[in-house]
């Protein structure tokens, strides 16, 4: 199974990614590589074997409901690129809500 | 309280529902009352706090933090499911929802997308006196996001980001496409939103969107079963807005096929100023979320006992307590529903009546309840009404309605004095015993004395006499009206009525 460039495409803008020309061709023939390699194990007869959710043998690791000190607004925003206030300042987006 | 439908939007439905059937379904989001977020427990009430003043590095999205299970929301979420009638599988886990947006620090959103905590409930509520089911589809847990602000000012457009809201435990509640009219939609919003608070897990406060609604909806000609193209629509912030939202966007999609057009599958934006929905983005396939399954959080296995111990701790519900209403305290079913319909009128009801004990017997408490109810929804609910205050804010409290009632009683004061004490009472807090007492307001019970104010209507009004004895029964009020304007509102009716009425049948 192949991967076109117009699914390298989709995928990058969900991602976010910026690609070259070069990039896309590359990941183009990586993805494609893995989408193999998934086809292989999908024949694995696995009727018999439950859904795994975790990997990890474990199960309701919950925390009680109980506040703890937030991080100091300074120390949040000490990376931020941009700010205002105490706000997070970004590039303007429409508002979708 | 329960609202009704304005003759506007009656007038709407008429419209609608000539030859096209409306199908919503509904998608609600609740905060839920917990003390500390989702997954890390900053604190999950973030009114009036500084913009990012409830954060951590793990509601941040920082590399190589862990996120970890709120108890008390599972909690939550499980019990709003029994009381929407659901299944609980005994297994359930969290999901990634991914996607880039300034809201939303860690680029996805811990969602439960396959194996939700409950699914294949139903919600019940009354629609002209007949009981209408819609389904549950499921009931599962989430985070909130952030709150954005965009900025425009100084030719400087940005958008600010504050995350204290990003993290704090979300329940999304889906119904089927089980409702046939924007006004069922309310209904629905309505029992839901009763139901949550008296749970105790959602303020339901739609105005803050700590209750969210969006719908999805969609029209066809009566009689057909397959259903039509659908839009959602979003920014419904109260009941009042859901049925003019939808009402407006059945129409607007009637007229489209009506014209010949097509139906756009596509997210609309209510706009409340201007009674319209506007288009905001057309979905062309299903969104490309990529879920899969959190690898950060252990599933949980719900086990039956679990269960059960949630449910022996859930209150009693709407539909629960209007039934014991009726058949405790003898109310009306209008009265049962609409006392009920909020928990704290319900609870303000109880209390009140509770401060009379003991009663001499079932009639004399079923007597006083009659008149907490009459009190509560009606002098006291039009102020609430009118200055729009809380019944647990206001400064009537069941102490001062007891209280009152007992003076009526006792017919140390009439109905009508009642009104002006509980008038003073709500205004400046002051108990109606005082008010009573400091101000001397009595009734004039003296036999005497009412007899000679009996003697002057009768004098000042042959008119009426003459009518009573040819056999108007009206005049006898009007008789009555006039004794009360004479003694300044003070007679006793129940004294005056039999003195009146006697002193008519002579000549």
């Amino acid at each position: 199974m192949s991967i076109d460039r117009e699914t390298v495409d989709h995928v990058a803008l969900l991602a976010r990614l910026a690609l070259t020309e070069k990039e896309r061709e590359r990941l183009r023939e990586q993805m494609s590589s893995l989408l193999e390699h998934i086809n292989l194990i999908a024949e694995a007869d696995t009727s018999q074997v439950p859904a795994t959710a975790h990997v990890l043998p474990l199960s309701n690791v919950m925390a009680e409901d109980k506040v703890v000190p937030s991080m100091p607004t300074a120390d949040l925003l000490a990376n931020a690129p941009a700010r205002e206030e105490t706000y997070f300042r970004v590039q303007a987006v429409l508002d979708e809500e | 309280m329960t609202t009704t439908a304005t003759p506007e939007t009656e007038t709407m439905m008429t419209a609608i529902s000539a030859d096209y059937e409306v199908v919503i379904g509904l998608e609600v989001h609740s905060q839920l009352l917990t003390a500390s977020k989702m997954f890390c427990r900053c604190p999950a009430n973030y009114a009036h706090a500084a913009p990012n003043s409830h954060c951590c590095p793990i509601c941040m999205g920082f590399p190589g933090v862990l996120p970890v299970i709120n108890h008390q929301a599972v909690e939550y979420t499980i019990m709003t499911a029994l009381a929407l009638n659901c299944e609980i599988p005994e297994f359930s886990k969290f999901d990634r929802k991914n996607y880039f947006y300034p809201d939303l620090p860690k680029g996805y959103q811990i969602s439960q997308y396959d194996i939700p905590l409950s699914r294949n409930g139903y919600l019940t509520f009354t629609l002209n006196g007949q009981e209408k089911r819609v389904g549950i589809t499921r009931v599962h847990l989430e985070e909130d996001t952030g709150r954005l602000i965009h900025l425009s000012e100084g030719g400087d457009p940005r958008t600010l980001v504050d995350l204290n809201r990003a993290g704090v435990p979300l329940m999304e509640i889906v119904s089927e496409p089980d409702m046939r009219s924007p006004e069922e939609a309310r209904l629905y919003m309505e029992k839901l939103r009763s139901i949550l608070v008296y749970l105790g897990v959602s303020s339901g406060k739609m105005e803050e969107a700590a209750l969210r609604c969006d719908a999805n909806i969609s029209v066809r000609q009566r009689g057909e079963t397959k259903f039509g193209v659908k839009t959602e629509i979003k920014n419904m912030n109260s009941f009042r807005a859901v049925e003019r939202a939808l009402t407006y966007e059945a129409r607007r999609q009637i007229e489209e096929l009506q014209a010949g057009r097509r139906i756009v599958q596509a997210t609309r934006g209510w706009v409340e100023e201007r009674g319209i929905t506007v288009l905001q983005r057309v979905k062309e396939d299903a969104d490309d979320y990529r879920y899969f399954p959190e690898p950060d959080l252990p599933p949980l296995v719900v086990s039956r006992a679990w269960v059960a111990e949630i449910r022996e701790r859930m209150p009693e519900l709407p539909d629960a307590k209007r039934t014991r209403f009726v058949a405790q305290y003898g109310l009306s079913a209008y009265d049962a529903d609409q006392l009920t319909a909020d928990r704290a009128w319900a609870d303000f009801f109880e209390q009140t009546l509770k401060i009379g004990q003991p009663y001499a017997d079932d009639a004399a408490m079923q007597a006083r309840a009659k008149a907490v109810a009459n009190w509560e929804l009606g002098d006291l609910r039009a102020r609430l009404n009118t200055d729009a205050i809380d019944i647990t804010a206001n400064k009537i409290t069941p102490e001062s309605l007891a209280e009152l009632i007992t003076l009526i009683e006792r017919g140390t004061i009439s109905g009508k004095q009642a009104k002006e004490v509980l008038e003073k009472a709500y205004a400046s807090g002051e108990r109606p015993d005082a008010i009573v007492a400091r101000e001397g307001i009595s009734q004039l019970s003296d036999a005497g004395e009412l007899e000679g104010i009996v003697e002057e209507v009768i004098a000042a009004n042959p008119k009426a006499v003459e009518d009573y004895r040819a056999g108007k029964a009206a005049s006898l009020q009007f008789l009555m009206g006039q004794v009360m304007k004479r003694s300044k509102g003070r007679a006793r009716p129940d004294i005056v009525t039999p003195l009146l009425e006697k002193r008519l049948q002579q000549a």
